[in-house]
């Protein structure tokens, strides 16, 4: 139930916290965001800078990049994905607890970017996992990663833990695993996850 | 530094046997390059390596080019027998026809290296070799034994071209996964057909999106 937010406010000044713990709950996700610390092309590099001084990323609570997928929240696809990369960024998003979150960083990650027409390169990584945000950019400056940070914190914000749209996590129904794609003679098999990748309509 | 030329009157006084041959360069630069018959192969970059006056000790780059079958038109006379009424009765007479012919130039894979003498401060020396056809025979002798930094560059001509390098310690895919059938370099190289979607086609890529859609309307493909 939600409180009155002039009554939040007004017992507030009194010295009373009111809260839901679904805006607890949801606070303590989006407050401490770890990504997974590892680049997979020249966005990297942007989103190493990110986390410097100059930008900062400690000040969303996100500046703790762990090397373990089984301690990491978030998993920052910063570059290109190449078929021959593709399983094994999918292996590592399936070794990562609930709950987790995928950033998609920059042009390649989210379509394949300029390498969207060779034969080496996955066409956005979305063809086998859930992305929350898509970033456009070649690469994305900082700024635009702490735009996708901040996104997704409003996204998990807005999060209901019960119902419809409730997170991943607290769904049983949800799939826990994805489909790690296998090197096939001629592409990858399958070329995307039948579940989680379906081709957009094109409106003209 | 000697000229292409010099060099090839050397490697074949030097290698008895050896089949060189100079490849003009039409362009400004004028690199000209040397042909090398694949079997003196490694006989002839030990020489280029090892002669006191060229003394080619660096290989800068590796490559591979794909030349496709060519078809090549021919006009041909041949005797034939025709049918034909001389005064009121038939006989064959033998007579000459122009026909034309197709003959087919097989093609070839191509291997080039560019050498450079550190020592010497001299280069680049171009050698390039050929297989025998595109299809069965396309072994060439490694360079690898006589210069080191060529393997990760002739694994990556056997990953992306299909030439296969005899002598290599260690060919394997480089860039492609092992169960990769295809070699993406090549000419006639056919890519999967992932182009369902395609939401700023344009030129070829229209094109090729064009046929995907006729394809899955066609029942062919999948999305």
């Amino acid at each position: 139930m939600a409180v009155d937010e002039k009554l939040k406010i007004e017992l507030g000044k009194q010295g009373v916290m009111v809260t839901t713990i679904q805006e607890l709950y949801n606070w303590g996700r989006r407050s401490s965001i770890w990504p997974m610390q590892f680049g997979l092309a020249c966005c990297a590099i942007e989103m190493i800078a990110t986390t410097m001084a100059r930008y900062d990323l400690a000040r969303f609570g996100s500046e703790v990049f762990r090397p373990s997928p089984r301690q990491a929240d978030l998993m920052i696809i910063s570059g290109t994905v190449t078929k021959k990369m593709a399983p094994q960024v999918v292996r590592l998003y399936n070794q990562m607890a609930e709950p987790r979150y995928v950033i998609a960083m920059g042009a390649c990650a989210i379509s394949g970017g300029p390498f969207k027409q060779g034969y080496n390169v996955l066409k956005g990584i979305d063809r086998y996992i859930p992305v929350d945000v898509h970033i456009p950019g070649c690469p994305p400056r900082p700024e635009a990663l702490i735009q996708a940070f901040m996104t997704l914190q409003k996204k998990i914000d807005e999060q209901h833990l019960t119902g419809e749209g409730r997170p991943r996590h607290l769904d049983e129904q949800a799939p826990g695993e994805f489909q790690v794609p296998e090197f096939g003679e001629h592409d990858l098999d399958p070329p995307s996850n039948p579940g989680t990748w379906t081709v957009p309509k094109i409106i003209q | 530094m000697k000229s292409v030329e010099e060099i090839k009157a050397a490697i074949e006084t030097a290698v008895p046997g050896a089949a060189v041959t100079v490849i003009p360069n039409p362009a400004p630069n004028a690199q000209h390059s040397l042909l090398i018959g694949a079997q003196h192969g490694v006989a002839v970059a030990e020489f280029l390596r090892d002669n006191e006056e060229l003394a080619l000790d660096y290989l800068s780059n590796v490559t591979g080019v794909d030349y496709l079958d060519k078809e090549i038109p021919e006009k041909v006379k041949v005797t034939r027998q025709v049918s034909k009424t001389v005064d009121g009765v038939e006989q064959t007479v033998d007579e000459m026809v122009e026909e034309t012919r197709k003959r087919v130039e097989p093609g070839y894979l191509e291997a080039v290296y560019h050498l450079f003498s550190v020592a010497k401060k001299h280069g680049p020396v171009i050698i390039r070799m050929r297989t025998a056809n595109r299809t069965d025979q396309v072994e060439l002798p490694s360079l690898t034994p006589v210069w080191r930094g060529a393997e990760f560059q002739e694994r990556e001509i056997f990953d992306l071209f299909g030439i296969v390098f005899t002598g290599h310690p260690d060919l394997r895919r480089i860039l492609m996964w092992d169960e990769f059938k295809d070699h993406p370099m090549r000419r006639d190289y056919v890519e999967p057909d992932d182009f369902e979607y395609e939401p700023t086609a344009h030129d070829e890529v229209l094109k090729r999106a064009q046929e995907h859609k006729a394809k899955v309307a066609a029942g062919e493909a999948v999305q």
